[in-house]
């Protein structure tokens, strides 16, 4: 019997052009303090890199971060890429600057949780870390 | 994933399933034992170990990034295993080192891991060189295990690799350093990265003079421009000379079989650490007197 250590591991990553990553590293810090093991990938990546890197560091779930407006696309064709990659069991939570119209919208279209300004940073964190147990006893 | 469809993922070289296979390794997790049985011996013992060491900044992930490209020239299927610390505050991690490779991203035989020390004494070596044979087994010939050089646990595990390169950079100090902390020592090949910056030259003579000191075979130094790409086919060159020396001479045998002695007592601390920690907290010690005392009566007992 040897000592068991599950780790939340988790991806952050910018999808898209947007070059902002202010908050993505916010978040990517917010959660490493609060114990997780944060794979970063950076800026202006493809949903495919993105979904690619995910399954293979087996994280627990993706946060995407876009400040550019394009999140109605990029989000929801990471969901995609993540299916396409034999992952769909893998959340995905969002943020950035997020008009509530589209929120519904994104929720609709799997993303499990949307952020926006403001959101205090320990609803942040156990948001991430409710989806992360539930992928790993799903 | 049921460990047969786990099992027969990894038969069939999946990512998502080599993926989980190391996942369950460094979780300590029960399946790993058949998990690690189950691995072809045969491409685990031809596949070449590279271990890339080097301090914060010196150009690691930007010269793997390179030196992937250039394998991948030659069709070669990659392994990556990039360490970097876990907090030991939290317990957390910023394991950032696929930014430098992300070109690599979408390529179906570049293998990539990220992995955090977890704070564990000696175990990370245990963990790493069960990712080495999972990713050796799904038919990465080269597999590299990248790790910032400070610290005793990552020096374990650059006992993993059959050859060691150490990246320095000018500007992080000077060669005083090197000598501090012992790096040199293990290093097969030192490389001076940014060789295009104020100082590489001085740097590399500088290394040179301190292996050279006492020893019959001084230690190469190769300089390289990673971000451009340049010296890193003379730095191949050099990695595969020195990998056919090694393997006429019987010293890369010879490592190997030092290397499989220390994953195995790994295995025997991280078997044994939580039963002792039981013990010894069942026993309910008195703060007062020799802890060492203490350990031998405990390990005594049967």
């Amino acid at each position: 019997m040897t000592e068991k250590i599950k780790k939340n591991r988790v991806l952050v990553g910018k999808p898209g052009l947007d070059g902002h990553d202010r908050g993505a590293k916010f978040i990517a810090q917010a959660l490493r303090d609060a114990g997780f093991e944060v794979v970063y990938t950076g800026i202006r990546r493809s949903p495919e890199e993105i979904a690619a890197a995910a399954v293979q560091e087996d994280v627990d779930a993706v946060g995407l971060s876009s400040l550019s407006g394009a999140h109605m696309r990029l989000f929801p064709a990471v969901v995609e890429a993540l299916a396409k990659a034999g992952a769909p069991d893998i959340p995905v939570l969002g943020g950035g600057v997020i008009p509530e119209e589209d929120i519904i919208e994104l929720k609709a279209a799997g993303i499990v949780e949307i952020f926006t300004p403001g959101t205090p940073i320990d609803t942040i964190i156990s948001a991430y870390r409710d989806a992360c147990e539930k992928k790993s006893t799903g | 994933m049921t460990i047969d469809r786990l099992l027969e993922g990894l038969r069939q070289r999946d990512p998502r399933a080599i993926g989980r296979a190391i996942s369950l390794v460094e979780n300590g997790d029960e399946s790993a034992e058949i998990i690690l049985s189950s691995l072809d011996e045969n491409l685990v013992s031809q596949a070449t170990i590279l271990g890339i060491t080097g301090p914060p900044g010196a150009g690691k992930s930007t010269l793997t990034n390179e030196i992937i490209a250039k394998l991948r020239h030659q069709e070669e299927r990659i392994g990556i295993i990039a360490i970097d610390p876990s907090s030991p505050i939290s317990g957390g991690a910023i394991l950032g080192d696929r930014i430098r490779m992300m070109q690599h991203a979408t390529d179906k035989d570049v293998v990539m891991r990220s992995m955090a020390t977890r704070g564990r004494l000696g175990g990370l070596c245990a963990t790493a060189g069960a990712a080495v044979r999972i990713m050796a087994s799904c038919g990465c010939s080269t597999i590299i295990i990248e790790t910032v050089g400070v610290g005793q646990s990552e020096m374990d595990i650059i006992r993993l690799a059959d050859i060691t390169i150490l990246v320095m950079a000018p500007g992080l100090g000077d060669e005083i350093q090197a000598m501090k902390a012992g790096l040199l020592e293990v290093a097969d090949i030192l490389v001076v990265n940014k060789a295009d910056c104020k100082g590489a030259d001085i740097l590399a003579m500088d290394l040179e003079a301190v292996t050279r000191k006492g020893s019959a075979t001084p230690t190469q130094v190769c300089m390289t421009v990673a971000t451009e790409g340049k010296g890193v086919t003379e730095l191949l060159d050099r990695i595969d000379k020195l990998d056919s020396e090694h393997r006429d001479s019987g010293e890369r045998q010879k490592r190997r079989r030092g290397a499989h002695n220390q994953e195995v007592l790994d295995w025997c601390l991280e078997i044994l650490r939580p039963q002792l920690l039981d013990k010894i907290i069942k026993r309910k010690l008195s703060v007062l007197g020799d802890p060492r005392l203490k350990a031998k009566k405990i390990l005594e007992e049967k």
